[in-house]
């Protein structure tokens, strides 16, 4: 679905991490995992970004600014018009917990977590999630995520926040009372998670996209059950999916 | 006045010119959910070759400016799975023209490709890609020399009754030199033409943003380039032309059409935009009227 949003506030909330918030005069309902295709005024291709949160008519969304296209988004003024892709990928799957999920997020990838968490919760599970940042000054969604949850770990690369070392060096990682885990960050870090935890779990992952739709085949990757689209099949996998 | 929007394209009578580009459409089926194709002229479909195909690692998309650069390298399920399951199931839903991109990586294959092409009923037109950038020893190697083009046309014609369309690649010296020696070998047409070789650099990674290093560059920026190629083709040949390249409005699907194409292939354009090949068609009346047109076919090759 293709629909014009107007930016209700564009933020910088951490080090180059910018909350977008968008009001749409139609409804958005969006799950979690799903991305939108945002089309940045003067940039070719589209730019996919995760939803973090979402109510009738608004979507919030995180992004770090990391080129040319994410710096002009950061620029726009609240009331500026932005055109969307929405309802974009196959998100996780709440269904897979029975009652008690681990969340792992590293950097932004904490934003697709939070919807995950919000269901998860709604639907009387319980809950505990580590976040891993490279150092303070770059943490979001911590309050969101306490408000929410049972119990919630900062990790840092230089232990200027929280625990010093990576999300497995936090306690609440070895708990053996999960009966499945979702993550989603830097791929070197979802892959020591999936290697790690011995029970069921998802991942969402990242790539280079094209149309973000599923038609051009750009953001293919190799399964364990054969060639995958990110955009359309994915972005969430099963650990089982992957090929390490 | 009713504006007449449809064209004559290798003796198939197409309701309209707009074909979306082989590679930016999927198989058709990909876009149902978008909105209905039935509105289109033609679907090219995703370029296919013998084996199945997992095509190039990733990054295989990167951005340009005015355009993009793509590396898939012809990921396709291989050609008994479009013409067993792709096609029959477009068919389900889908009566205008259907056009099967076949690609190889010899004359031989090209052949075996085109005949199973050839043998299925769903499909109208064969379009020979002898211009993917992104494999080796295959695709482009075909098609940026007069010889080996026209050997895989000869080949492609000896056993292939459908009309067969031959994807020039942009990148020669004289395409006119290749079109002309592949309509002397049969051909009943030409996609002109395939993408631009091109390259991007990640300047903190100081590597090349394309897995592949490069990969095949489209979208307006081309546009310019490819209508020219057109105008030459379609005046040094006299089979139709398909003008592909760049193309993003209903003004540059008349502007291909002045130039000499009879249809009109839209690629990137997808890409950017799913709704894009409906959003064309959808002006075209109006985008006529305004140039006083009655009928697109009497633009074709005015200047």
């Amino acid at each position: 679905m293709k629909d014009d949003f107007t930016i209700e506030s564009n933020e910088c909330v951490a080090e180059r991490t910018w909350r977008l918030v968008l009001l749409s005069d139609d409804t958005h309902y969006l799950f979690s995992g799903e991305f939108v295709d945002i089309a940045v005024p003067g940039f070719y291709l589209r730019r996919p970004i995760s939803v973090c949160d979402s109510s009738e008519g608004r979507i919030v969304l995180y992004y770090k600014v990391v080129g040319e296209g994410t710096k002009a988004l950061s620029g726009m003024a609240q009331g500026s018009r932005l055109n969307l892709l929405t309802g974009l990928g196959n998100g996780f799957d709440a269904s897979l917990c029975t009652s008690s999920a681990l969340l792992v997020g590293g950097g932004l990838g904490s934003a697709p977590l939070y919807p995950l968490a919000r269901e998860l919760k709604a639907a009387g599970k319980n809950v505990r999630v580590i976040l891993g940042f490279n150092k303070a000054s770059e943490t979001v969604l911590e309050e969101e995520f306490r408000s929410l949850c049972d119990g919630v770990e900062i990790t840092t690369m230089d232990g200027s926040r929280g625990i010093k070392g990576l999300v497995s060096d936090a306690p609440s990682f070895h708990r053996t009372d999960y009966d499945c885990f979702y993550t989603c960050g830097p791929l070197v870090m979802m892959k020591a998670v999936c290697k790690a935890l011995p029970i069921p779990g998802q991942l969402s992952l990242e790539e280079r996209m094209g149309c973000g739709s599923g038609f051009c085949y750009g953001c293919t990757v190799q399964t364990a059950s054969g060639p995958r689209r990110v955009c359309k099949d994915g972005p969430v996998f099963n650990k089982e999916d992957m090929i390490w | 006045m009713v504006k007449d929007l449809s064209v004559n394209l290798g003796g198939l009578r197409l309701k309209n010119p707009v074909i979306p580009a082989s590679g930016t459409f999927g198989f058709g089926l990909e876009m149902a959910e978008y909105f209905d194709l039935n509105l289109l002229g033609g679907i090219s479909l995703k370029g296919t070759t013998r084996e199945a195909r997992l095509g190039n690692p990733t990054p295989r998309i990167a951005e340009a400016h005015c355009g993009m650069l793509n590396s898939v390298g012809l990921q396709n399920p291989g050609i008994d799975a479009l013409v067993g399951e792709k096609v029959p199931a477009l068919r389900k839903i889908y009566d205008g023209a259907v056009i099967a991109n076949i690609s190889g990586f010899s004359v031989e294959e090209y052949a075996w490709n085109c005949e199973k092409a050839y043998a299925c009923d769903g499909i109208d037109i064969v379009e020979v890609n002898v211009s993917c950038p992104n494999v080796h020893d295959g695709g482009m190697a075909f098609g940026t020399e007069p010889s080996s083009a026209a050997a895989v046309t000869k080949a492609v014609k000896e056993v292939c009754r459908k009309p067969v369309f031959v994807k020039l690649s942009p990148n020669v010296t004289d395409i006119v030199a290749i079109a002309r020696a592949c309509e002397d070998a049969g051909a009943d047409g030409f996609t002109v033409a395939n993408t631009f070789l091109g390259m991007r650099i990640d300047l903190k990674t100081r590597r090349p943003v394309l897995a592949n290093k490069v990969g095949g560059f489209s979208g307006p920026a081309i546009f310019p380039i490819a209508l020219r190629m057109v105008w030459q083709v379609s005046h040094a040949c006299s089979v139709p032309v398909m003008g592909c390249g760049g193309v993003a409005s209903a003004r540059d699907v008349i502007e291909m059409m002045m130039a000499g194409a009879s249809a009109v292939q839209v690629g990137s354009e997808n890409i950017r935009d799913p709704y894009a090949c409906r959003k064309i068609v959808e002006e075209l009346p109006e985008t006529m009227a305004g140039l006083g047109i009655d009928s697109l076919e009497q633009i074709i090759g005015t200047v």
